[in-house]
């Protein structure tokens, strides 16, 4: 067999499973809002306002309901030393709890 | 028809040969970026799959939380306040939410003990996350002993363990009844820990957050935008140690690649003076060098892209389990649903794909064009 058919073979394997891939993906929005109906029946009854990632600390448990993700904040050596502390990126400038509306007087 | 596609499978068998040469570093090359290409992907498709149910969930959540802050800190609230919160025009109910963490000395994991109105919860019963009942070992009808305020045990049993399909919002819950909360933590009757808010038209919740602030001074209104923002920032993929990670990795590579694509050896340039003297045009030998980079490159990125849907959507991202999970003793188990961004998956492409195809080219156009007597002298 020449060599140019095995590659172009291969490549075309490659190809087919690439488009496989992306039907996979598109056919799993059934399997998608089954599973999300009874997560968002718990997040709509309790009122929850977090996934449950990194269960470490109060604020990667619960982030968006943490002060700001702030070194020294349980004690005075207590640097941000959670590994997850180094994947989650520092909130964008204004950062998400830094008072957003105008008309609200600025927090801590 | 078939001359100039038998062409092109000419210039092709030949450039596998040539690829076959050297085989060991061909092999080399085309391993490190798959997995460069691997690692990207699997990163894209984990954050946008976890992006994804973020939005989708949290929309569920309450359309405001309202925390009160004592000298700078998170402080319970006293519920009292929730009925003038009410009283505010747009807003539609305010429920009282108590809850709290229970650090378990037994496994050393972190809890969320919650109160759940749901009349079929039983007193002195839980119904425990996925998580929970793992860690804890402990099916439906068993008892677990949790430390009260007092230092003394106090027994739950386990009436239901929450659906494995929310693990995502679910696995380190405890839900028991505000009795129970109250009893467990000594959780001072009037208090809870924040109020959420629900308002008619969420076009008017900036204006019920100010008349909240103004009201209530000590309180920090917390939008449900912003709880989707902070999910947003978070699974910034641009952000965080990750990506200085990878930008080291990337750039060996890209120095890699450069140097090998670029650097020209002598066999080479003796390779492309012979095919020259036998008859070869310049744009011959660049359709070559065209196809064993394209050869190479399509076929790392097509691995790759693949490899990274098969470990992000059918193994859970194991490989970055370690560093997700952290310090954590309790990790949810979920299975991503799959999420595919074609203008990422296109820039994935443009980025990994053509520089390195573009950087063969470059310096094989220029031996290609210099006298074979010379390339072969060379």
């Amino acid at each position: 067999m020449r060599k140019s058919t095995l590659c172009l073979s291969l490549l075309g394997v490659q190809a087919a499973l690439f488009l496989g891939m992306l039907l996979h993906a598109r056919s799993q929005g059934e399997r998608a809002v089954r599973q999300r109906q009874s997560s968002a029946a718990l997040v709509r009854s309790l009122g929850l306002t977090d996934l449950c990632l990194f269960t470490e600390a109060r604020y990667t448990r619960h982030p968006a309901m943490a002060d700001r993700h702030a070194a020294f904040q349980d004690h005075p050596m207590g640097l941000d030393h959670f590994p997850s502390g180094s994947l989650v990126a520092p909130p964008t400038f204004p950062s998400p709890h830094a008072s957003p509306h105008p008309a609200l007087p600025q927090h801590p | 028809m078939r001359a100039p596609i038998q062409r092109y499978r000419n210039i092709l068998d030949f450039a596998l040969s040539s690829l076959l040469r050297r085989k060991g570093r061909n092999l080399a090359l085309i391993g490190v970026y798959t997995l460069v290409v691997f690692v990207i992907a699997s990163l894209i498709f984990f954050v946008q799959a976890l992006k994804r149910e973020a939005r989708e969930l949290l929309v569920q959540a309450p359309d405001m939380v309202v925390q009160r802050m004592v000298a700078g800190r998170h402080d319970p609230v006293p519920v009292a306040q929730a009925e003038a919160i009410r009283a505010i025009r747009g807003v539609e109910e305010v429920q009282a939410r108590l809850w709290g963490y229970y650090y378990d000395p037994v496994f050393g994991g972190n809890l969320t003990v919650m109160a759940s109105e749901d009349p079929s919860l039983a007193a002195e019963a839980v119904w425990i996350g996925q998580g929970v009942a793992r860690s804890m070992r402990v099916k439906e009808g068993d008892l677990i002993s949790l430390r009260g305020y007092g230092g003394l045990p106090i027994l739950f049993t386990v009436q239901k363990i929450l659906a494995g399909e929310s693990e995502l919002v679910s696995s380190d819950l405890i839900l028991m009844s505000p009795t129970d909360v109250r009893a467990l933590f000594n959780f001072p009757t009037g208090l809870a820990t924040d109020l959420a808010v629900t308002a008619g038209n969420p076009r008017e919740l900036p204006t019920i957050a100010a008349k909240i602030v103004e009201q209530f001074p000590d309180t920090r209104p917390i939008l449900k935008s912003e709880v989707l923002r902070t999910y947003e920032a978070i699974f910034d993929w641009r952000g965080g140690l990750m990506v200085v990670v990878l930008g080291s990795a990337i750039l060996a590579f890209i120095i890699f690649a450069w140097d090998k694509a670029t650097g020209l050896s002598a066999e080479e340039r003796k390779e492309i003076g012979i095919l020259k003297s036998i008859g070869w045009e310049s744009s011959d030998v660049l359709l070559l060098k065209f196809w064993e980079g394209s050869v190479v490159s399509l076929t790392a990125f097509l691995s790759g892209v693949l490899l990274a849907y098969v470990h992000v959507f059918f193994f859970s991202a194991s490989l970055f389990e370690h560093a997700l999970k952290g310090w954590s003793v309790l990790f949810p188990r979920y299975q991503l649903v799959p999420v595919l961004d074609g203008y990422q998956l296109t820039v994935l492409f443009f980025l990994t794909v053509l520089p390195y195809t573009a950087a063969t080219l470059v310096p094989i156009w220029r031996a290609a064009t210099v006298d074979p007597d010379a390339a072969m002298r060379s």
